[in-house]
């Protein structure tokens, strides 16, 4: 269902309030292919920008870079993949092509000042190639990284990964990519995330995407979860003594609003809980 | 199945709960040949233990009222433990009667929540234990003993790890062989597990310990995984992750067995069970009981076409 302007803008505005110091507002892609994201001009000029909280943007082109930046975005991000034929099937092009297509993007955004964060998908497998080898995570976190991305967000794109394929992807990569460089974006689909999370979290990373009431189901199974629920994660950190600045009850009302307006149920485990400790 | 990640248990004993824990907290009151059709699926799937039914009065737990037909319909395959719960020696011998072959108490770390649950005191509930634990012992039978609330309870709150290895020790000290330290409401964390299993470790051996976490906050691979890393070596979990939670409605309870063994298979551990076999007894109860499964893994499959 495509959500109204009005809503992702209360939803954006809403999130700022919660500490979270980083919301990914919205895509510069042609609504042709992403019609969910056809407003992104009128989300980023009508969001609350609140000092102190950075509202990255995805731009796969020069071109939506352009009107990104037109737009008034500060910060953006381009997604590279571990595997070539889910390259292909997602963006028509090899590897190799995807990142001279970056590279535009990335002198653009380094002649304007704007930092850069690169995703890899497919991290821990592929929808099409199955298993993906740890050494070409790292290969292409290294190419991305030394593009100039100022961090290398490795996503589990389909949920298979488990802390035993996350630890081996992670030894690997962390030989080419400082890990302060470094953040995972876990997908629940297997319900491996939180444990995945973890394991990256005992090897030294420390920037962890996650998305409100884990919104986005995986579009390679059908009625699957995708994302991990920031509440969910919010709440394992907090028992681990490990700061954020995020307020879990302010993210939980957030969550609350996104499924009311999407006329749903929350994907979070901890905002299904009534009890209350 | 990837080479085994170092530093963890080679092998892990996962102790199904399913047709007990997992069927006694689903409002559907589930007919006896289902139950033990579900079981001698179970049997089939390489699962070392498959906790049966519970010899409780039906005044209290209906769904477990047809105990003895369970026990007595129930294939018995060579190398796999059927467990039965008995709160008293009334069930015990009972079960016996029917029998079992291997039987489980339950205790609590919180006082409140054992007067709420069995009306009384950690004290006295130890005392009915021993009774058991006694001719239990007098007959060869293996008693496994579980600590309830290990991480929380709905009543008091906050429990101290000091109170979970104390209760711990007097069932390991009167013959339970086994302690599964249960996270009931699921409250916990991997900080307050670490914890937890810290204090329990001074006074039982790592062998002797086993965890049963509780998913309702979504923490509870993040937990065993912590425990596995401190060298636990016994998982209890639920086909299709029966078995919500009594305590917050609507929400979730037993960790799926489908999910703990995908992230086990996926550290290289041995666990001997077939994740497909699994998966269709899930399917095969789910079906049964007219509801969604709750095991990640079975939603994904049956997505992909995998199964």
């Amino acid at each position: 269902n495509i959500v109204p302007t009005p809503v992702k803008i209360s939803l954006i505005n809403m999130l700022s309030e919660t500490g979270l110091q980083v919301i990914e507002a919205t895509s510069f892609v042609s609504p042709k292919w992403v019609p969910q994201m056809a407003d992104h001009t009128e989300v980023m000029q009508g969001i609350n920008k609140l000092p102190g909280i950075s509202y990255p943007v995805l731009t796969p082109n020069l071109k939506g870079f352009q009107a990104a930046v037109a737009a008034g975005a500060k910060e953006v991000s381009i997604f590279g993949a571990a595997s070539e034929q889910f390259t292909k099937k997602n963006i028509n092009c090899s590897i190799e092509e995807s990142l001279e297509r970056f590279d535009e993007v990335m002198r653009a955004a380094r002649a304007a000042s704007i930092p850069v964060r690169g995703y890899v998908s497919c991290v821990l497998g592929c929808p099409y190639e199955g298993k993906i080898s740890a050494a070409k995570v790292a290969e292409v976190s290294k190419k991305m990284y030394s593009m100039g991305c100022y961090e290398i967000s490795l996503g589990d794109t389909i949920g298979v990964g488990t802390p035993g394929s996350m630890r081996e992807m992670l030894a690997a990569v962390m030989k080419e990519v400082p890990v302060g460089a470094l953040a995972v974006h876990c997908h629940d689909t297997y319900g491996q995330a939180l444990a995945n999370i973890l394991v990256a979290l005992q090897m030294g990373v420390s920037v962890v995407d996650a998305s409100v009431a884990g919104l986005g189901g995986c579009p390679y199974a059908r009625g699957a979860s995708g994302n991990v629920a920031t509440e969910d994660l919010v709440y394992m950190l907090n028992g681990l003594g490990i700061h954020t600045g995020v307020d879990l009850q302010k993210l939980m009302d957030t969550g609350t609003f996104i499924c009311n307006a999407l006329n749903r149920k929350t994907n979070s485990k901890v905002s299904q809980a009534s009890c209350r400790l | 199945q990837e080479p085994q990640a170092s530093g963890l248990p080679e092998y892990i004993k996962i102790v199904e709960v399913g047709p007990r824990d997992g069927l006694q907290n689903e409002k559907v009151i589930v007919p006896t040949d289902i139950k033990i059709e579900l079981i001698n699926q179970l049997s089939k799937t390489g699962l070392p233990a498959i906790e049966v039914t519970s010899f409780v009065s039906s005044k209290w737990v209906p769904q477990m009222a047809d105990h003895k037909e369970v026990m007595r319909g129930i294939e018995r395959h060579p190398g796999v433990q059927y467990p039965v719960l008995t709160p008293n020696l009334q069930g015990f011998h009972s079960a016996i009667a029917a029998g079992a072959t291997e039987v489980s108490v339950f205790g609590a770390a919180s006082e409140s929540f054992s007067k709420m649950n069995i009306n009384c005191s950690i004290e006295e509930s130890i005392e009915k234990f021993e009774e058991v634990t006694k001719s239990a012992r007098n007959m060869n039978i293996p008693v496994r003993g579980y600590v309830s609330c290990a991480l929380g309870c709905p009543y008091e709150g906050n429990v101290v790890p000091d109170k979970v290895a104390e209760v711990s020790k007097r069932l390991y000290s009167m013959g339970c062989y086994e302690i599964s330290l249960g996270d009931t409401i699921g409250v916990g964390t991997p900080g307050s597990m670490k914890k937890m299993l810290e204090a329990v470790m001074k006074e039982i051996p790592l062998s002797a310990l086993a965890v049963h976490c509780h998913d309702t906050y979504g923490q509870a691979l993040a937990n065993i995984l912590t425990a596995i890393q401190m060298g636990v070596a016994v998982v209890d979990s639920s086909v299709a992750g029966l078995g919500g939670c009594p305590y917050a409605k609507g929400a979730t309870g037993n960790v799926a067995t489908e999910d703990v063994i995908y992230m086990l298979n996926g550290l290289g551990i041995n666990t001997g069970v077939n994740l497909y076999a699994v998966m269709e007894a899930g399917n095969f109860i789910c079906t049964a009981l007219n509801k969604k499964t709750n095991s990640k893994v079975a939603q994904a499959s049956f997505s992909t076409g995998t199964i």
